[in-house]
């Protein structure tokens, strides 16, 4: 019963698939799971949507939205149909084509990184052996759309704030491919299955996820400061920096266009989360050894949604940085602790079994970070904001 | 150590999200339609014009002196003089306005023609919810529509409108003081014109 339950929905795909004659079954299969992940994850986007207006009022001391339906959980569907017949404006000098298709190709490019990643025990539509890397790849080329966007708008809003975005963008690839290297040193594979297989094992009823591990967890922070800054999320919204750039990069955008984007933003949120849970917080697996009856779905989803969370908690907690700052914190803070973090990853892995190289590789990343941290506000690099009046 | 603001942060933000399920105190918004603050006594939104008495066109406190259409900024105030007299709150003949209209799609809430005003006939309101479907005629305000009672200005700025009031009463007091100084005199002058002739 339990395995079933767990395995359900890749049952239910075999079950639906068996009524077609077998040279077809293979396509139709793929098709059924592509249009599962693209009927799934909109959904989810829209009831984030309402979570986190709901959350930042929370914050905030107010109630959020509260009158479409129960609790304003149907607000998601008025904002549709607002978004489906408001007119979609292009502008007279704006390049039509590139206009039309960098929302497009924004949400393409973010569904592709869906297909590697692992949403369950065999729920995976692609088990690439290079899945990492193909993720990677996609999800570099959402930069792409949102330079298409902000240079064919011909509109200096949405073309500073193109340029924010793919300076920021390219910025934060690095510590985001070089802390999730890790991973890859540890278990040898670029496969995401792999990944999850590896952390899936249990010692006195807790799991092996890497984020329990020193260069693991330092790694997850990394990983979490950059993909904040790679899907364009406060406290790292400059790209969109609504008191600067009117809406950054899809200023000239309205209507359904300017929905996809909005979608596309989440979209990329979800994934980006579904392979930092991979990575470090064990995908799919249970996080205590008298869980694992619970399906692998559940916790997939679950770390998720946790993970979204986070980001609307930072979200309504930071301000946004300025340009210089967030240059600095990318090339001079996070850059160098993430290649430490490799060379500790390094040393974990040839120190061997025992306490001893817990204790070295713990005391060498705190003392980098306290250092590194220190130093850069003595310079004030980092740090509180300073400011200066005209007088 | 770095990172510790954003704990801290983070902790207030926590603090607030799961404060506000608890303490109704917490909260700084009220449901708008249903529930309602009173609107404070600084609280401006639009002009309006004062009258006093019972018929708005009566006692109309404006004289069409047009200082507060010249004033405007935004240019949103059309006032046309009369070409009559028509005696005001004091008694003394004054010109009024037949038309005084001001389009609120332009008025941009600046004070300025309250300020410039020598005849305390021009005041801000606190109406605000002044939505309407006709986005042209709707939303130009004219004569009628503008005209609210000394009372109701009370209403809604009581320190403000006590000091007009105030300084209103002065002014008709040293006016009636004028005046019967003005009649003495005359009379004092007719008693010596006839005095002279007798």
């Amino acid at each position: 019963m339990i395995e079933t339950l767990d395995q359900i929905f890749v049952l239910l795909r075999r079950w639906l698939v068996s009524f077609l004659p077998a040279a077809w079954q293979p396509v139709a299969g793929v098709l059924l799971s592509v249009v599962a992940i693209v009927c799934l994850f909109p959904a989810l986007f829209a009831l984030t949507t309402v979570f986190e207006r709901k959350g930042l009022a929370r914050i905030q001391n107010r109630l959020g939205p509260n009158r479409v339906g129960p609790f304003g959980l149907l607000q998601p569907i008025a904002d549709g149909i607002k978004s489906l017949t408001k007119e979609d404006i292009v502008p007279l000098s704006a390049d039509a084509a590139v206009h039309f298709l960098a929302p497009v190709l924004l949400v393409v490019a973010v569904f592709m990184g869906f297909a590697v990643l692992p949403m369950g025990r065999n729920m995976v539509l692609v088990d690439m052996d290079a899945g990492l890397l193909f993720y990677f790849a996609m999800g570099a080329s959402t930069e792409l759309a949102v330079f298409m966007a902000g240079w064919s708008s011909r509109n200096k809003y949405s073309l500073l704030g193109a340029m924010r975005a793919v300076a920021q963008m390219i910025s934060y690839e690095v510590p985001l491919l070089l802390s999730s290297v890790v991973v890859v040193m540890m278990t040898g594979s670029l496969s995401l299955t792999k990944i999850v297989e590896a952390q899936s094992g249990f010692t006195w009823g807790l799991p092996h996820w890497f984020i329990f591990t020193p260069w693991g967890c330092a790694g997850f922070v990394m990983y979490a400061i950059a993909t904040t800054a790679e899907t364009n999320r406060s406290p790292f919204d400059l790209p969109e920096g609504e008191s600067e750039l009117v809406a950054g990069y899809h200023t000239e955008y309205s209507g359904f266009k300017f929905a996809l984007f909005f979608l596309g933003e989440y979209l990329a949120m979800f994934s980006i989360s579904g392979l930092g849970t991979t990575l470090f917080l064990g995908g799919w697996s249970a996080p205590f050894s008298f869980l694992t009856w619970i399906p692998s779905w559940i916790w997939f989803f679950s770390k998720l949604m946790l993970s979204i969370f986070v980001f609307i908690w930072l979200r309504g907690t930071l301000p946004r940085l300025r340009q210089d700052q967030l240059m600095n914190f990318a090339w001079k803070f996070v850059l160098p602790m993430c290649l430490l973090n490799l060379m500790v990853a390094a040393l974990w892995r040839f120190m061997g079994d025992g306490w001893l190289r817990w204790v070295i590789c713990s005391v060498i990343l705190i003392g980098a970070y306290a250092a590194l941290g220190w130093g850069e506000m003595r310079r004030g690099k980092i740090g509180p904001r300073s400011y200066r009046y005209a007088e | 150590m770095l990172g510790e603001g954003i704990i801290k942060g983070m902790a207030e933000t926590a603090k607030n999200f799961f404060g506000s399920y608890r303490s109704a105190e917490r909260m700084t918004t009220v449901e708008y339609p249903e529930e309602r603050i009173a609107p404070i006594e600084a609280a401006r939104v639009f002009p309006f014009l004062v009258f006093d008495g019972a018929d708005w066109a009566a006692g109309l406190r404006c004289v069409a002196c047009q200082i507060c259409e010249k004033e405007c900024p935004p240019k949103c105030i059309y006032i046309v003089k009369s070409t009559d007299k028509k005696p005001d709150a004091l008694g003394k003949p004054q010109f009024y306005p037949v038309k005084f209209d001001i389009d609120i799609s332009v008025c941009m809430s600046c004070q300025i023609c309250v300020e410039v005003c020598p005849f305390e006939a021009i005041k801000m309101d606190t109406e605000f919810e002044l939505s309407t479907a006709d986005r042209f005629g709707g939303l130009l305000l004219d004569r009628q529509k503008l005209s609210k009672s000394n009372e109701y200005y009370h209403r809604i700025h009581a320190t403000e409108a006590a000091g007009v009031d105030a300084r209103l009463a002065a002014e008709k007091v040293k006016a009636d003081a004028k005046a019967r100084s003005a009649a003495d005199a005359a009379a004092a002058k007719a008693a010596a014109i006839a005095g002279e002739g007798a």
